[in-house]
């Protein structure tokens, strides 16, 4: 009886998971034929404008550059935030004294419940000007250097892909850091132990025992965050400029598919302007797919490579 | 000791190496101490350890000799792993974990301030209960310790050399690539051992190695043990006074006793050859002890 309903339980998440696919690419398929697969996903131009309007001939749903932008806040935001996360988590775990550790931990828990919307709007009102002054310094000082100089090209504003990037990244700094956290904590002591015990300082510890147990947790943890970054709306619809453009320069503006969607679903242009924002939604579900295996492939390829093949 | 690892560590501007050498035959002609065969390298005098204002151990004065096996035996809560370690300061893992009275490693203080605890792990390794690989392939376990102390060699020999040292060649030499884990806990056990020699360290501490092992394992270990005498000065803590009787020259009887304020501790009763011990013990609680009327 029991196994039944477990895997009555298991199967209902797998049919939600397979409605959710096919009601959202039956309420994209109009966008679709109108540009066809390969040129929705590669057009790098989103014009829902009125035929008799100042614009092209027709409408234009390409989602090209909303995948960009996704992309590249999401990898700016992961970048920032896995190194700060996993030192929280070490600091949590290894290196601060009991009493410090609750109040750690709760303050980064809180850090978790802010609302994005919340985010957002201190963002824009007191981070954004002051990354802008910082932009201006930076492409003051790289913007001579090849390769560097176009990254960190003349910043457009304080609205920008680094500008998402980092509000994304503090908001999945918490995600990452307590799963993080709970994954060092499993690390048996006598892990540990063992390698103090061969005259390994803390942190010879930490990478020879610590982390070769916590890989796998850890790329989960990672993933979760990276999840959460792709699928960031508010936050990032508020800090990222809403222009569709495809460039190198992270200070520059851009857009990502799902805060394309909110800025679009009120007034979607003419058909099939609707729909091809659902088929943006669709696009970043099977990004998420995409992703979460390719992760599962690292994982399991590096836990061979460092803990020795199993049999 | 190496080039990389050998710091300044004493104002005077000896190194510890140094130090450890000049000091040798101080500790040695040390009167008042139970005397041993050969040079002592560890000194105990009145050793007590504390957990936080808690006394567990209590006034332990004891020496030991180089390439002895040196056994503690005793029933729990009688402090002998707790002395064990202290002996490589793995106590000072614990938080509220104190030494008090002088433990000297060749003549040094190894609770001294200038002193370097990963040093002194370094120089006196130890092997746990339970086997505990790390979840790495056979020769990274070994080569671990070896990367870490920036040991210079071909790392391949080194390697092998370990393993042969520590009777495992052999059965993986054809799988060194393969994951620890998938080791039998014997084996295991035998890794962690060629983990510690392969640093070479002058001093191997044994946290009662085979106690998560069958008889044919622990057989293997013991014989091993023997062998590795020649090189190494070795300390047991062991829970089977059958082994402690097979395999060490000394052994320290430890007992757990209740003070007047009814608090526990413990403290060594005796400490002799383990023949002597075993055959004709000085105290009657060791007597007790050995013919199992308590403990």
């Amino acid at each position: 009886m029991f196994r039944w309903l477990t895997l009555a339980a298991g199967l209902l998440v797998l049919a939600v998971l397979a409605l959710i696919l096919v009601f959202t690419v039956k309420e994209a398929w109009p966008a679709i034929q109108h540009e066809g697969v390969w040129g929705f996903l590669t057009g790098d131009r989103w014009v829902p404008n009125d035929p008799d309007g100042p614009g092209p001939a027709r409408p234009m749903y390409g989602a090209l550059a909303f995948i960009y932008g996704t992309v590249v806040t999401s990898l700016i935001a992961v970048i920032i935030a896995v190194p700060i996360s996993v030192g929280i988590a070490l600091f949590l775990t290894e290196f601060a004294p009991r009493r410090l550790r609750g109040p750690v931990i709760t303050v980064i828990d809180l850090l978790a419940a802010v609302p994005s919307v919340v985010f957002g709007l201190w963002a824009i009102l007191v981070l954004g000007p002051w990354l802008f002054d910082a932009y201006q310094a930076t492409h003051g000082l790289l913007g001579a250097v090849p390769v560097l100089g176009s990254i960190f090209g003349p910043p457009q504003g304080p609205r920008a892909f680094m500008t998402a990037g980092i509000i994304v990244a503090i908001m999945i700094i918490p995600i990452i850091t307590s799963i993080t956290r709970e994954v060092f904590a499993t690390v048996p002591n006598a892990d540990k132990q063992a390698a103090l015990a061969l005259g390994a300082t803390r942190w010879e510890m930490i990478r020879g025992a610590v982390f070769p147990h916590s890989f796998g947790g850890v790329v989960g943890a990672v993933m979760l965050g990276l999840g959460r970054a792709m699928g960031e709306t508010i936050a990032v619809s508020l800090t990222i400029g809403a222009a569709t453009q495809i460039t190198a320069n992270l200070f520059g503006s851009g857009n990502t598919l799902p805060a394309r969607i909110v800025q679009n679903w009120g007034d979607p242009g003419i058909p099939p302007g609707r729909s091809a924002l659902v088929g943006l939604g669709v696009v970043l579900f099977l990004i998420t797919i995409i992703v979460n295996y390719l992760a599962r492939l690292v994982v399991s390829r590096a836990e061979i490579r460092m803990k020795g093949a199993s049999a | 000791m190496t080039q990389s690892t050998d710091k300044v560590l004493s104002s005077d501007g000896l190194t510890f190496a140094d130090r450890l050498t000049v000091n040798v035959t101080e500790t040695a002609t040390a009167a008042h101490r139970a005397s041993v065969a050969g040079p002592v390298v560890l000194d105990l005098a009145n050793v007590s350890v504390f957990y936080g204002s808690y006394e567990a151990v209590r006034q332990t004065t004891m020496s030991i000799a180089r390439n002895q096996i040196t056994a503690m035996i005793g029933p729990s809560g009688c402090g002998k792993s707790t002395i064990l370690r202290s002996l490589n300061r793995m106590n000072d893992l614990i938080p509220g974990a104190r030494v008090a009275g002088r433990i000297s490693f060749h003549g040094t203080d190894i609770y001294a301030p200038e002193v370097d605890p990963i040093q002194v792990r370094r120089r006196i390794g130890m092997v746990f209960q339970k086997p505990n690989p790390f979840p790495k392939s056979i020769y990274e376990n070994v080569a671990y310790g070896l990367k870490i102390n920036k040991i210079k060699g071909n790392m391949d020999d080194m390697v092998e050399q370990a393993l042969r040292g520590a009777a495992l060649w052999d059965e993986v030499k054809d799988k060194l690539k393969m994951s620890a884990l998938a080791l039998s806990g014997g084996q295991q056990q035998r890794l962690c051992i060629a983990r510690t020699i392969a640093v070479k360290p002058e001093v191997i501490l044994m946290d009662e190695p085979c106690s998560a092992l069958d008889p044919i394992a622990t057989a293997k270990i013991e014989d091993l043990m023997y062998e590795l005498a020649a090189d190494y000065t070795i300390v047991i803590v062991t829970h089977n006074m059958q082994q402690a009787a097979r395999v060490s020259h000394r052994t320290a009887f430890f007992s757990a006793e209740v003070d007047e304020n009814g608090v526990r501790y413990g403290r060594l009763v005796e400490y002799d050859e383990t023949q002597k011990i075993f055959t004709n013990p000085r105290e009657k609680r060791t007597e007790d002890y050995i013919t199992g009327r308590f403990g």
